[in-house]
């Protein structure tokens, strides 16, 4: 039945007005007043491609080069070509994706309990928590949980007291899924802390006005809760991935080094074990995580960009 | 003096098999904590009829109206829609359309599909949603944003937007909660005639909350006025301002000034003569009461000895309202604006009443 | 339920999955559940770190680590040297960033976004990579000094240092403060330190803890450019005696945890102060 509208269109504004650069002069004395006074900023500029941008220059660099100096692929070619390192990069790969998807969606729960608690005292309790622990890592870290689950420690001798011993069934603190349960302790605080606000972004407008078109509470999560929060919760995966791609101090604090993921392999390159031959190999080693860290920053910064238009 | 509500049944302008459906609040109580949202309020609504609550904030209005959705629970009292009880019904299953006050769009769905949204719950088939998702935005006139996302909308586009996805579910009753009160000015007063005009056509019953009068008086079939979880009084726009039976009605709907005045014979003393006393007077404790008297209802002449100052002045178009002081207290007073120029500040003037009886009240004591 | 429009039947029916008692109890254990089983994980391994500190190496009882702190070799060194990075660290970045800061939010608001992208960056550079870059591009003399480590350190903390200054800055509005100041006759350094500093407490304060408690735990850099600060020491020290070892390690976090608890803390209180003032 169709009812000729009564309403009228008429023009209005879209809600974001763009703050767009309106700089379209190119007067040579705009470009000069322009650079005048971008002169403060300087320091902080210079400071920057000092200590960032020649640092990864030169690792990307001298990835190219031979020892003689010379460009060469030799060294990217070694590492692709099998051998320790490519499965440095595969265990480091395989480490990030375990200890950015499982602390993704245990950290989503986790931050959806307690959003749904009554206790206030519980979230102000959590929003700490999580701020202090997403920041742990390293050094202490690794000790606390040899203390904890080493093979003669506190929690494991609990264990094999009441008949089960985790390691002699298989449990390896030291060994990749060891060092990824050790991981969870700072990743999944770092979730909590980054999916919070948006899970506070999800409007009650949004949950009342899809109960009162008929909704229960699956098909507001179906068709609206899920799909709003996915671009946050997939945007922080991939800020995970490359937290736990790049973690060295922890890692190394627990197993002294005999762990083959590429920081690992970096720091042994740097403490001197080189192969001859393989002069460069670190560089490469190093250009090769700077490559898969840049995927990754990518996808959480395009991922941000969807979520925050939707959870304004 | 606060009467009980008594509903006034207007005659139905529409057919009892319209779409809209007849919807009665019985006593209705909800208590948070210490603070009493709704205190026994009534009220009846006819098919079709457009009804406003209006009042301040903290009055109770949207707690009525998120009972009437089925999102709150009332501690007591009943809510029947086309006569049967629907306390037990949850929100989903009541058949009713809400606009919210602001950002209920669902922000990962288009237009089109926020308006297709309730059919698509009823699993109406893809083609049959989008064309009547596109029928409904059309009447709204969002015809070249179906495929916009809430986002890429302004606030008076998104309210649209809003309508028509209540709409589309063929509602008993459209639910609207301060629906305008986050747009801009000159946007309201248009989608103020829009929403009223679509109402109309559509003839849906249809209760309307704000805190503005404006829109209650001008959007609405009847008005129910609250205060502190009741209704103080509930009647036609036109009624609600020349008869306020309440205090509070009289200075909440359009502008009002208090006077003291003496209980006399039948009547009271008011500007020297002798005024009647509208309404039931035996409830009256005392001989101190105030006169609520709206600016219209009092004229003013110049006059040497007169008892009054003129302190203020505001231009307000065809009339000019003065501030005038008198026996303590400042009333408002309007007079033609071609006659203003007599009234300059400091004139001395004198006051009388211009209608027929005057509302009074018990007498504030100021601090 | 049908509802007729005009001459067309629509058919209405709500598909619904059932939410009677039984099901929102088990949704409520589940969530429960969760709670503990997070709580459990992330607390167990403090006590049991805190145990280990206790107990001597017969693995009994004992205040001896911590007692035995003071006097193990080396770790006053590697304690007073990380100190003096960390203050280092702090006074360039502040140095650095806070006039910076300043100005941009003043004259040019556009290229925060630039030293927003710039500040996200040290995750695509982590520490064992930038440090590769740095051994081999800095000069020699550099390099002898620990120093060089701070100068690094710098980098890391300038993500938080940035994050922090701009919500403090953008909580006020520089522009008219500094305008208002000037126009007073204040001179640009009187304005800074008079005027803007004291509303940037509380960011300048969560920007100096989270810079100290970088330092302080900060591990790759320090061990790959050979030098013994705290974090060094105690992985050194493990061979020796893991349960003093463990201690340090437990009163270095302790001590991190501490500050960093004083800043969300300060930041919620400044939030709740700066929300009653605006309900005014």
């Amino acid at each position: 039945m169709k009812i000729p509208s009564p309403l009228s269109e008429h023009a209005s504004t879209p809600s974001g007005v763009d703050e767009k650069d309106r700089g379209g002069r190119h007067s040579t004395g705009t470009l000069v007043r322009s650079l005048r006074t971008s002169v403060p900023v300087l320091p902080f500029l210079t400071y920057i491609t000092l200590g960032l941008l020649v640092p990864t220059l030169v690792i990307i660099n001298l990835a190219f080069r031979s020892d003689s100096g010379k460009l060469t692929l030799a060294n990217v070619r070694t590492i692709i070509h099998g051998g320790q390192y490519l499965t440095g990069f595969e265990n480091s790969v395989k480490l990030a994706l375990a200890t950015s998807i499982i602390p993704a969606i245990l950290g989503t729960m986790l931050a959806y309990a307690i959003a749904q608690s009554r206790f206030d005292f519980l979230k102000r309790l959590v929003a700490t928590a999580s701020g202090v622990l997403a920041n742990f890592g390293g050094v202490n870290l690794a000790f606390m949980f040899v203390a904890t689950f080493g093979a003669n420690a506190i929690v494991t001798t609990w264990l094999a007291r009441l008949g089960f011993n985790p390691w002699s069934h298989g449990f390896d603190l030291y060994k990749l899924w060891g060092v990824a349960f050790v991981y969870f302790y700072f990743q999944v605080p770092l979730m909590v802390l980054i999916i919070t606000p948006a899970l506070n972004g999800l409007r009650p407008a949004w949950r009342e006005a899809a109960e009162n078109l008929g909704a229960s509470k699956w098909h507001y999560w179906r068709y609206v809760g899920v799909p709003v929060l996915m671009p946050s919760i997939l945007g922080s995966t991939f800020l995970l991935f490359g937290s736990g791609l790049s973690a060295y101090a922890t890692t190394e604090a627990l197993t002294g080094g005999t762990i083959a993921i590429t920081p690992i392999q970096i720091g042994a390159y740097l403490q001197g074990n080189v192969i001859s031959g393989e002069e460069h190999i670190g560089y490469a080693l190093g250009f090769g995580m700077i490559v898969l860290l840049l995927i990754s920053i990518l996808g959480y910064v395009l991922l941000r960009v969807r979520s925050s238009k939707w959870l304004q | 003096m606060i009467l009980d509500s008594h509903t006034v049944r207007p005659t139905p302008t529409v057919e009892s098999n319209s779409p809209g459906a007849p919807v009665v609040l019985d006593q209705l109580v909800r208590q948070f904590g210490t603070t009493r949202a709704l205190d026994g309020l009534s009220l009846t609504i006819a098919p079709g009829e457009f009804v406003a609550l209006l009042g301040p904030s903290g009055c109770g209005k949207t707690t009525a109206l998120r009972v009437l959705a089925g999102f709150e629970e009332p501690d007591s009292g009943t809510v029947h829609v086309r006569g049967q009880d629907v306390s037990g019904v949850p929100a989903q299953r009541r058949d009713m359309g809400m606009v919210f006050q602001s950002y209920s769009l669902f922000p990962n769905m288009t237009a089109r599909d926020n308006v297709a949204f309730g059919l698509q719950l009823r699993r109406q088939r893809s083609s049959a949603r989008r064309a009547r998702a596109g029928e409904l935005l059309e009447l709204v006139g969002l015809s070249e944003h179906v495929s916009k996302y809430p986002h890429q909308l302004s606030g008076g586009q998104q309210q649209r937007v809003a309508l028509a996805r209540a709409l589309a579910i063929e509602p008993q009753v459209l639910l609207l909660d301060e629906p305008l009160s986050a747009l801009d000015a000159k946007v309201r007063a248009e989608l103020r005639d829009q929403i009223r005009a679509l109402q109309q056509r559509l003839a849906i019953t249809t209760v309307f909350v704000t805190h503005d009068q404006e829109e209650a008086l001008s959007m609405a079939d009847r008005v129910c006025v609250m205060s502190r979880g009741r209704a103080e009084q509930i009647a036609e726009p036109s009624v609600l301002y020349a008869k306020p039976e309440t205090a509070f009605v009289a200075e909440f709907v359009g502008v009002s000034s208090r006077v003291p005045v003496t209980r006399s014979k039948d009547g009271v003393e008011l500007f020297g003569a002798r005024a009647k006393i509208r309404g039931d007077v035996e409830s009256l404790v005392g001989s101190d009461i105030d006169a609520l008297l709206r600016p219209e209802d009092i004229s003013a002449k110049v006059a040497s000895d007169g008892l009054g100052i003129v302190n203020h002045r505001s231009f307000l178009g065809a009339t000019t309202r003065l501030g005038v002081g008198i026996g303590g207290v400042s009333v408002k007073v309007d007079v033609r604006s071609s006659d203003a120029e007599l009234f300059e500040l400091g004139a001395r003037v004198d006051l009388s009443l211009s209608s027929r009886d005057v509302l009074v009240t018990e007498r504030k004591i100021d601090a | 339920m049908a509802s007729v429009v005009g001459d067309n039947i629509v058919d209405f029916e709500l598909p619904m999955v059932p939410l009677n008692l039984e099901n929102r109890r088990r949704i409520r254990w589940g969530r429960a559940l969760i709670l503990w089983l997070a709580a459990a994980y992330f607390i167990i391994p403090i006590y049991a770190a805190l145990k280990f500190s206790l107990q001597n190496i017969q693995g009994k009882f004992s205040l001896s680590p911590i007692t035995a702190i003071p006097s193990q070799p080396g770790l006053g060194a590697a304690f007073f040297l990380s100190m003096r990075l960390a203050f280092v660290t702090l006074a360039i970045v502040l140095f650095l960033m806070v006039p910076t800061m300043i100005y941009v939010h003043m004259k040019m608001p556009r290229f925060r976004r630039f030293m927003e992208v710039v500040t996200i960056l040290p995750i695509v550079i982590p520490p064992i990579v930038l440090i590769l870059g740095v051994l081999e591009a800095a000069p020699l003399w550099l390099k002898a000094s620990p120093y060089l480590l701070s100068l690094v350190y710098v980098v890391l903390a300038m993500p938080f240092v940035y994050r922090s200054l701009d919500s403090g800055l953008g909580a006020l509005d520089v522009k008219t403060l500094v305008e208002a100041a000037r126009s007073l006759g204040s001179g640009w350094l009187s304005t800074i330190w008079r005027v803007l500093v004291p509303n940037l407490r509380s960011a300048l304060l969560s920007a100096t803890v989270l810079t100290l408690a970088l330092v302080l735990g900060e591990f790759t850099m320090a061990s790959l450019d050979l030098w013994e600060t705290l974090p060094v020491w105690i992985v050194d020290f493990d061979q020796t005696n893991a349960h003093i070892s463990t201690a340090v390690a437990m009163l270095s976090l302790l001590g991190t945890w501490a500050l960093l608890t004083l800043i969300v803390s300060i930041d919620r209180s400044n939030s709740r102060r700066r929300r009653r003032n605006h309900t005014s």
